[in-house]
Parts: structure tokens; sequence; C-alpha cells
């Protein structure tokens, strides 16, 4: 319905220029008032790198859990909102698993398998950690994984497939009931309290100029396996030819269709590559930030959508580039605005990229 | 667009007997329920006080969102963020002036309820046109993502410290932050009715209602009375909207919703329309929430949940986008079935078996089931959970509806956009009587053509 | 002006219902001899330039044709010229005004309206309601007149009025017995039927086709035809996209030829037809 024609007209909507010049003119203040505060001491270097640590760390996590959402926006065509449930249900997944084997023998199983739900067992005292629990750690990394390429394909198979062929809306209304059904239903099954899970991990500090940032060991874990992670995907999309068939679907379906590439292979590979990716990305992200909730993977979401739009629809790099800046923008707002406004103002940068540039950083380079 | 089966036209009356028939069944069913929780009169018009209040709110809420999704094609999930907004600016006019070693935290600017009520929905209409402006050309899913964006933001705003006091015109005000903002003004229904020089005949009504409840009846009699205001409130909105849609104004919301394009090419100024759509919907949901709130006493910005927005979603779609009819429907059978019922099935249990010791988390639950086949503790702990668990049944809800019946309880029903109905005038009689009902525009019969003024004439190929 | 009144007849080619066209052919005005000047037009999409520097005008009262192979940018022409698609350079003036870069809309309301080459009907709509959108001017577009109770009146006079204009234009097009129906119906050739019946509902000036007839039964080709000589006569200038060689040859004064994006030859179709250029652009060769 000439979306493309209204869209390319929004775009020209006199925002060009003048919002560049605009928001130029912001980046600059920011920037100024930065620099200011470095050169009075109000603010430190160190807290600087801490920040940045911290939204690196914090990009990388939407990042991965970004290039799931971005393969099946562009090869199936529209936003799954159930997309961050995902997140949440590979988390406890993986979780379980972890304090099964990191408990077993030290706690009752029911509650092990609930991940401690109620308080009834803590992961700090059976001591979780990368280098504590290491077998414990990536057995959940890989149940993780496993579990939400399960769901999502289970997911996919009779809820999203019999109205694949209506349009992207209605697929998006559907994802927004599988999002509050999987939702609540792990809040039926493990509680509604956040539960600390991991114990106090060991860290380096690093001296930077008028102080130390430090850097733990769940960030190093977070940062070798997303960035492997990351650079598999990439080679699985360049080098094979699963990959071409999938940047071949998300550049033109009926095309695709037409060259007889098998819509229905490709489509189940976007789903376990994309499904693995995600539930991976939420047991690291409660890896490194020590705390587990089931409202975690939605309210992750709306910074991953951020991130994909951001990046462009479709295109890893985009997504993994979106997830940095996000991150970033998310974690170092803080150094202008008050802290309950950073996430606002990850959603603020997001705003003004669709105005901006709609067909985001990365725009007509599907999936590669 | 295949013919559904329509359910109303089973039923005698159409879309009113139905309608009729769908509210008096809930009624029925929750007085049926108050007799099994052996409610005396009390507990049972409580209980239909409570029930209308949710079927008005989600009516109006169903009703401005068809406006915006069902009439214009807007795809807004950030209902709850317009909704705040018109509840938060509405206490901040609203809510007497601070005073030192009272027992609200901030005070407001003292002025009257109704000033604030208009505030609150201005500020929800300004609020919409900050979104529309930017996001109105994005595609539908765009303006998804930005508009519950922008629920989330007001939410985290109103939740932030910064915002919890701060002075405007020289008194101390603010929005209460996380721990929330008391709604100390007067209460909505005296208000009301001191300001149309009642309030005298009210309290005698309440007093005459002792014949029927002997101890207290105000509580009762104010619910009854305000469920009726809000029935009252959803007959306007159900006018406004019908005007609104049975118009020009209303056709060329609908052409947008069909394609953009052509009703810009017929010179329509789309984006104008747009936005009017957007402002006029987000006043009403601003309303719709300060009509929910405002009786509450308090309000916490934890409210303003997503899920909120996905409650209204949900009675549209049961109601059947598009539809007028439908979304009031779709609002009355959410209220009833949806949102209330498992909450008075809780009840039920409740009465039916007392003392049940539920057991406090899932593993107590279910480890029973495990060991010993006892399924009773998982049955008690899902009883127990079940405002959790609706949100699953309402999930599934959708799912089903998007599968089986995405165009709703009435099926395909499209309401006319014009002021009058379009048969053909009276005064004309149709040109052509002979040939009625033939397929002529193409490739059909073929007929002399006297007037042919073209030499050669077209070649069809 | 209306024929309201008068007794059915029985051919729908009638006096009758060209008087009822008639009533929407009042207030055309010819000013200008040129009402519509493209100059230097350029629009490139990624690497293909759709439109290449066209320049050409068209005669007021005129019946132009505007001719060329499939992707010869004829349908980006027209985009650029109504709006919907903004040229990279070049300019587009109507009635000797400068409107490049306005919005469709705004184009549309100084009395340039286009038909689209694929139909765009608004399916959900009825083929009524289709045709009660596009009077421009209407009261009722103001929500507060829509709503508020004795203005609405206003409003509803105005529709009883609109709706009258549009069954005689339904009559015309001989779409009258769907009129209830929803576009999304239609067939292919109605759809194009409901196009430039919308199309003339809106009182322009000059009216852009895009392959009007495609799908369109024969004997109502020729109908509308007449009538849009008719219009012609009337003042209503024309420009018209039609692969059919022998329709444009028998019924435009003037044909402009474009290929790639740029204006191949014009004149009148005798000079087209024994162009040498314009048989080996549709040849395929290159010229
Ligand atoms: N929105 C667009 N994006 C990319 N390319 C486009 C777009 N619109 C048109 N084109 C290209 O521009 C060229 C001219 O297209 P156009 O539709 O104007 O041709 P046309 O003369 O109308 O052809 P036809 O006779 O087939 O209708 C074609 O190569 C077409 O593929
Ligand atoms: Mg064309």
């Amino acid at each position: 319905m000439g979306i493309a024609e209204t869209y390319s007209r929004g775009r020209e909507f006199a925002i060009e220029r003048p919002f560049a010049l605009v928001l130029g003119v912001i980046a600059a203040v920011l920037l100024g008032d930065l620099l200011l505060g470095l050169a009075t001491g109000q603010t430190q270097f160190a807290d600087i790198g801490t920040l940045v640590w911290d939204g690196l760390m914090r990009g990388l996590v939407i990042g991965l859990a970004g290039i799931g959402l971005s393969m099946t926006y562009s090869i199936l065509n529209f936003a799954n909102f159930a997309h961050g449930d995902y997140i949440t249900a590979g988390a406890f997944s993986g979780w379980a698993t972890t304090y099964l084997i990191a408990g077993l023998g030290r706690a009752d199983i029911g509650a092990l398998l609930l991940v401690g739900a109620g308080g009834s067992v803590y992961g700090g005292t059976i001591g979780i950690g990368m280098l504590s629990t290491p077998l414990a750690v990536v057995a959940g990394i890989v149940v993780a994984g496993a579990f939400a390429i399960a769901l999502s394909l289970g997911v996919d198979r009779f809820i999203f497939k019999p109205v694949r062929n209506e349009d992207g809306i209605t697929l998006l209304i559907t994802s927004i009931g599988v999002a509050f059904a999987l939702r609540y239903l792990m809040q039926f099954v493990f509680g509604s309290d956040v539960r600390g899970t991991t114990a106090q991990p060991p860290s380096i500090g690093l001296y930077l100029i008028d102080g130390t940032v430090f850097i733990d060991a769940h960030d190093i874990t977070l940062l070798v396996i997303a960035s492997g992670l990351m650079i598999g995907v990439h080679l699985l999309l360049q080098r094979t030819k699963l990959g071409k068939a999938m940047r071949a679907m998300a550049d033109n379906q009926d095309l695709a269709l037409i060259t007889g590439i098998p819509t229905e292979r490709v489509v189940r590979s976007t789903w376990i590559i994309g499904g693995g990716l995600t539930g991976i990305a939420g047991y690291m992200f409660i890896l490194w930030k020590g705390t587990l909730g089931f409202n975690d993977g939605w309210l992750l979401l709306l910074l991953i959508f951020a991130a994909v739009i951001l990046g462009g629809i479709g295109s890893i790099y985009g997504a993994i580039t979106g997830g940095l800046v996000i991150g970033l923008t998310a974690s170092m707002a803080v150094l202008w605005i008050p802290s309950a406004f950073a996430r606002a103002a990850a959603f603020v940068v997001m705003i003004v990229i669709l105005l901006v540039k709609p067909s985001g950083l990365f725009s007509g380079r599907s999936t590669a | 667009m295949s013919v559904r089966d329509d359910i109303a036209a089973r039923i005698p009356g159409g879309d009113a007997g139905l309608i009729v028939l769908i509210l008096a069944s809930a009624y029925l069913l929750y007085i049926l329920a108050g007799i099994g929780l052996g409610y005396d009169l009390r507990g049972q018009l409580n209980s239909i006080a409570t029930l209308t209040f949710y079927i008005g709110i989600f009516a109006m809420l169903s009703l401005a969102l068809n406006l915006h999704w069902g009439y214009t094609g807007l795809f807004n999930i950030g209902i709850v963020g317009f909704m705040a907004v018109g509840v938060y600016v509405m206490a901040l006019v609203s809510k007497p002036v601070f005073v030192a070693g009272g027992a609200a935290q901030v005070g407001g600017l003292g002025l009257p309820l109704w000033v604030g009520i208009i505030a609150g929905m201005l500020a929800a209409a300004i609020l919409g046109l900050v979104v529309a402006l930017p996001a109105l050309r994005l595609r539908a899913d765009y303006l998804a993502i930005v508009t519950i964006a922008m629920s989330e933001i007001v939410r985290f705003s109103f939740l932030s410290g910064n915002l919890q006091e701060f002075n405007l015109f020289g008194t101390k005000v603010g929005f209460g932050g996380g721990s929330g903002l008391i709604l100390d003004f007067v209460p909505p229904l005296e208000a009301l009715f001191r300001s149309v020089g009642l309030w005298g005949v009210y309290l005698g009504f309440v007093e005459a209602f002792q014949a029927i409840v002997p101890r207290n009846p105000k509580p009762v009699v104010d619910g009854l009375i305000y469920g009726a205001l809000l029935l009252g409130f959803v007959a306007v909105y159900f006018w406004l909207l019908k005007r609104t849609g049975e118009s020009p104004f209303g056709r060329v919301l609908k052409a947008i919703r069909e394609d953009e394009d052509v009703a810009n090419a017929l010179g329509k100024n789309t984006d104008g329309f747009k936005i009017k759509s957007f402002m006029l919907g987000c006043a009403l949901m601003g309303l719709a929430g300060i009509l929910w709130l405002m009786p509450q006493g308090a309000v916490t910005p934890n409210f303003f949940r997503p899920r909120v927005t996905f409650f209204v979603w949900i009675a549209l779609i049961i109601g059947g986008a598009g539809s007028n009819t439908g979304s009031v429907l779709g609002g009355a059978v959410f209220a009833a079935v949806l949102y209330q019922g498992p909450r008075y099935f809780q009840n039920l249990v409740g009465t039916v078996f007392p003392n049940l010791d539920s057991p406090s988390g899932f593993g107590q639950a279910i480890s029973p089931l495990i060991s010993q086949f006892d399924p009773v503790p998982l049955l008690l702990y899902t009883v127990d959970s079940i405002r959790q668990l609706q949100l699953v049944v309402m999930g599934l809800v959708l799912i089903w509806l998007m599968h089986n019946r995405p165009e709703g309880l009435l099926g395909h029903r499209k309401e006319t956009a014009s002021v009058i109905s379009l048969d053909r005038p009276k005064s004309m009689t149709a040109a052509d009587g002979g040939t009625d009902g033939e397929v002529r525009t193409d490739g059909g019969v073929t007929e002399d053509d006297s007037t042919a003024a073209v030499e050669g004439g077209a070649s069809d190929e | 002006m209306s024929d309201a009144a008068n007794p059915p007849v029985d051919d729908v080619a009638n006096e009758g219902n060209d008087d009822a066209l008639g009533a929407f052919a009042s207030g055309v005005e010819t000013t200008e001899q040129f009402p519509l000047q493209v100059e230097g037009l350029r629009k490139s999409f990624g690497g293909i330039t759709a439109v290449d520097g066209a320049s050409f005008e068209v005669e007021a009262g005129t019946l132009t044709g505007l001719i060329g192979p499939n992707g010869a940018g004829k349908s980006t022409t027209f985009n650029l010229i109504t709006g919907m698609l903004k040229p990279d350079s070049g300019t587009v003036t109507f009635n000797g005004e400068d409107i490049t870069g306005l919005e469709p809309h705004e184009i549309a309301n100084r009395g340039m309206v286009r038909t689209f080459q694929i139909a765009r009907e608004l399916s959900d709509m009825t083929v009524l309601e289709n045709m009660m959108l596009a009077p421009k001017q209407q009261r009722g577009e103001k929500l507060w007149r829509s709503v508020a109770p004795v203005v609405r009146d206003d409003v509803r006079e105005q529709e009883e009025e609109l709706l009258e204009r549009v069954w005689e234009v339904l009559d015309f097009f001989d779409i009258d017995h769907i009129a209830h129906e929803y576009a999304g119906n239609l067939s292919g050739g109605q759809r194009k039927l409901l196009e430039m019946a919308r199309a003339l509902l809106t009182d322009p000036d000059m009216l852009l086709l895009d392959e009007p007839f495609a799908g369109v039964n024969p004997t109502l080709e020729k109908k509308l035809l007449t009538h849009i000589h008719e219009l012609r006569e009337q003042g209503y200038t024309f420009l018209l996209v039609e692969h059919d060689m022998d329709l444009i040859m028998n019924n435009c004064e003037h044909v402009i030829v474009l290929h790639q994006g740029k204006v191949l030859t014009e004149g009148t179709p005798d000079d087209i037809r024994s162009n040498e250029d314009v048989i080996e652009a549709y040849l395929g060769g290159n010229v």
C-alpha cells in the first residue's frame, strides 16, 4: 500500500537538514559539558571509563539478542514482541540448569530447578560464578540456547505459521499475545521476585588517569562468548549456502520463492539461529548483571528494538552496532541526566534515528 | 472477505439485541456468583457496581482505540502512557494546595476538579501531538514501537525522584515518584453534585437508601452511581465517535487506513487528519484514565504498565476493530469475562472452600503432585495465582482470536462513513433500468453505442 | 444543470447523462495556453535513472498522449508531477505556478488529479464511500462541523448534494449496480472505472490518466473516450498514458514519446507514426 512512497516522502519531510543541524548542536553541547566536567574535576575519567565498559557489556547483550530479532524481522516481516520473553525463557532454563549442577546435594532439587523461587536458595550461597562453577555455567549456556531454540520453533509451528500469510500487523498482534502468555506463565512458575544469581566474581582493577575501572570475570566471559558467537554468525551467513539463502530471502521473499529456495527450511534455520543467540544472550545478561526476574527480557526488548531499527532491520552488523550504541547511550546518559531517565534516553535515540534515517545505519545490506 | 457467520444476525434485535443479551447474561452470571458467594444485598450491589465500573472503563478505552486503529489505522500501543499523563496532570491541577504537616507529601494547584480533568485531557492530547508529529509518517510497526517506548518513558518519568516534588507557581507540587500520589481532592461524585447544587439531594437519596442497605449505605450508592456515570460517559464517547466516523471526516480517516497515498492524491491533507484523529483519541484515553483512577484515592506509576494497553487491545479485537458497536461490546465482554471473571472465580473458590492453605510457591505446589500424585496443592496455587494466569489466558485468547476470528465477535462489520444513507436518492431514478444486474463494465454485454465519435474504434488486446 | 429530474432513458450513453457529467465540468477556466510545463525533470532510484531530464508541455484543452516502452519512466513522471515523489532536479509548473515539491494534496487541490496505473481502490470501503470521499471542500471534513449538533445539518445538506452527483457519475460510468459493493471485491476493470470516476469527482482542471483502459471492456472504453473528448471540449486537459498505439493515434492531438527517461520526440500522431526513432525504441534497440 505504497508504504515505500509514503515513507520516502516522510524522510524528506523537512527534517533531514534542520534536524541534523540541531542534533549536531546538541552533541556539541553534551560534549562540551562533559569536557567542562572533566576539566573542573567534577567528572572523573575513571567514572567515564566505568560507564563506557558498562555500556559496552550491555551493548553486547543487546546486540547478541538483537541479531535474532533482526533476522526474524527481515525474513518473516514482522516485529516479534515475544522476543523479549524468549530471552527470559532462555535465561530461566539456563539458570535452572546452572543452579541444579552447582547446587546438587546442597539444596532441595525443586528449589534449584525453580532458580531459588521465593528465596528458597540463593545463587550467591551456592557460590555460582564462571570461575567457581565453570561447568555449571557452560551447561547453563548450552541449555539456555537449546531451550530458546525449542521454544521459538514450537511457537512458530503452532502460533505464527498458521497466520504467516497475513500481514505483518496480524503477526505482530499475535506475538504480543505470545509475549504476555509466556511472561506470566514464567511468573506463575518462577514467582515474581528478582533473585540474585551469582556470587561476587573476582575482578581486576585497571588504573585510568584518576581512578580505577573494575573488570570482573563475568564481563570477560560475556565479551568472549558474545564476540565468538557474532563472528560465528558472520561466517555462517557469508560462507554457507544456508547463509546465502537467508540473505536472499531477507532481500526479496517472492524472488527467493521463485528461485526455488526452500522457504520453510530457511524460516526454520532463522528461528534456530536467532533463538539460540537469544537464549544465550538471556543467560549471559543474567550472568553479567547477577540478578534474574521475570520482567528482564521484556524490559530489554525495547532497547533491542531500538538497536535493531538503529542498525537497519535485517543487518546483523547493524544489530551489533546498534546494540553497542544503545547500550552505551543507556549507560552513559547518567553523565548528563538523572539515572531514572537513562533508559528513556536510549528510546529517544531510537526515535531520533527513526526520524532521521528510518532505514537504519546499515540499510540495504540485508542480513549481511 | 468471506461472509463469516454474523452472530448478531441470529439474535433478535441485531446489534442492540446482542449488546443487551451479553450485558444481561454478564450481570446474571455475576448475581448468580454472588448468590454462590453468599453475598447479602450489599455485596451484590457492590459486585454489580464493580462490574459496571470496568465495563464502562474498557468500553471507553476500546472506543478511543477504535478511532486510532479501527478508523485511521494508527497502531498505538502506548495507550497507558496517555492515560497516565491524563491522571497525573489532573492530579497536579486539582489536588489541594500543599500544607505542611498534611497527609499528602506534595500538593497541587487546588483548582476545581473539572479544570483538572480538562487539563489532563489536554495534556494527553498534547503528548499525542508530540508523538504524532514525527511518528505518524512511519510504518505501522515503527509507530507501535515508538508509542510503547513513549508509554514506558512516561512511566519511568513519573517513577523518577526528580519529578517527585517541585515548585510550580510558588507551591510545592509533584508527582510523588515511586511511592505514589495521594488523590486527596474532593471525591468526584461530591464535586459533581455540588457543582450542580444537588449535593443535598444526593445525600437525601443516600439516606433513603438505608431502607435497602441499613448500615452505611454511602459507599454502595457511590459505587452504583459512579458506575452509572461511567455508562453515561460510554454513551457520550459512542455518540461522539459515531458522529466522527459517520461523516466526511471519518471518510477521510477510513481512506487513510486503506491507502494513505490515495487520500493524499485526492487532495486530502492526510497528516492533518491523522494528527486530529490521534489527538482526539489520546484525549479520550486520558479521560478514561482519569475516570478509572479518580475514585481510587491514590495512584502509582507502576499501575501504568504496558499490560493495561494490552487489555484494551484485546477488548477491541474481541469486539472487532472498525466498529463502534463492536468496541463497546468488546469492552463489556473483556471486563466481565477476562478481567473480572477470574477474580470472581477466585472469590467463589475462596468462599466455597474457606480456610484453604494454598502453597506459597510453585515448588510447594507441584512437588506433592510428583511425589504423591496429589493435584490439590497445584490447583490451590493456580487459583491463588489467578491474577497472573489471567494474563496467560488473555494472551492465549488474543492468539486464538488472531487465528480464528481476527474480525471480532460481530464479524466483518463496517459502519458506513457518511452522514446520510448512501442509497440512491429518491429524487433520482436509475437511468438504465433495462440492463440492471448484468455485468457491463468489463467483458460483459456489448450494446449499441450510437454516440461513438471515435473513428477506427479501440482495439482490444 | 442536473438531469436528476429527467425521466429514465434506455441508452446508457444518452444525452441526459452527458449533461450530468457537464455538472462537474463547471468552473473550468482556461487561462494559460500550457497549463502543465515540465522542465528538466530527473529522478533516480539507487542506480536506475527512471526519469532523466524530461521536458515537455501540455496544451490546454487537449488530450495529450504520453507513450513509451515499459520502464520508460511514464509512471514515475506522473509521480513526480503530482508530488508523490520529489524530483532530484527539474521543475513542474501548473497554471503558471511552480508546484515542484508540493505535497500531493496541495497539487490535487490546485486542480490536477491523477489515477494510478495499478488501480488503488480503498478496498474496505464501498464504491459509494470511495466516490463520496473525492469531492473537494467538504464541510464535514472539519471535525467539529461533523460532530457539533446544529452545524452537522449543513454537512448533511452538502452530503445530499454530493450524493446526487455521485450517483450521476456512477450511472455514467455504468457502475451503479455495484455501488454498495466493497471496492476490494471489484474486478480489475471496475476498479479502473472507479478510479477515473473518483478522480473526476474532485472537479479537476487537468487529469493525468495512467493506463485507464487496462481491463475495461471495449464498449465502455469507447464510451469513456467519447466522454473524455466531450470533457476536453469543455476545457479539461488530459495527459494520457496508454500502451494501445491505435487508441493513442486515433484520439490524441499531441503525443509525447518517452524513452529511457528522456523525451525522445513529440508531435502529432502522424509525426510519431512515421518516426524511425520511435519504432526503434519500441523494438528495444538503443537509440
Ligand atoms: N520506487 C521505485 N524504486 C526503484 N525503481 C523504480 C521505482 N519506481 C520505478 N522504478 C524504475 O524506474 C523505471 C521507470 O519505471 P516507470 O514505472 O516509471 O515506467 P513506465 O514507463 O511507467 O513503465 P510501464 O509502461 O511498464 O508502466 C523502471 O526501470 C522501474 O523499475
Ligand atoms: Mg507505468
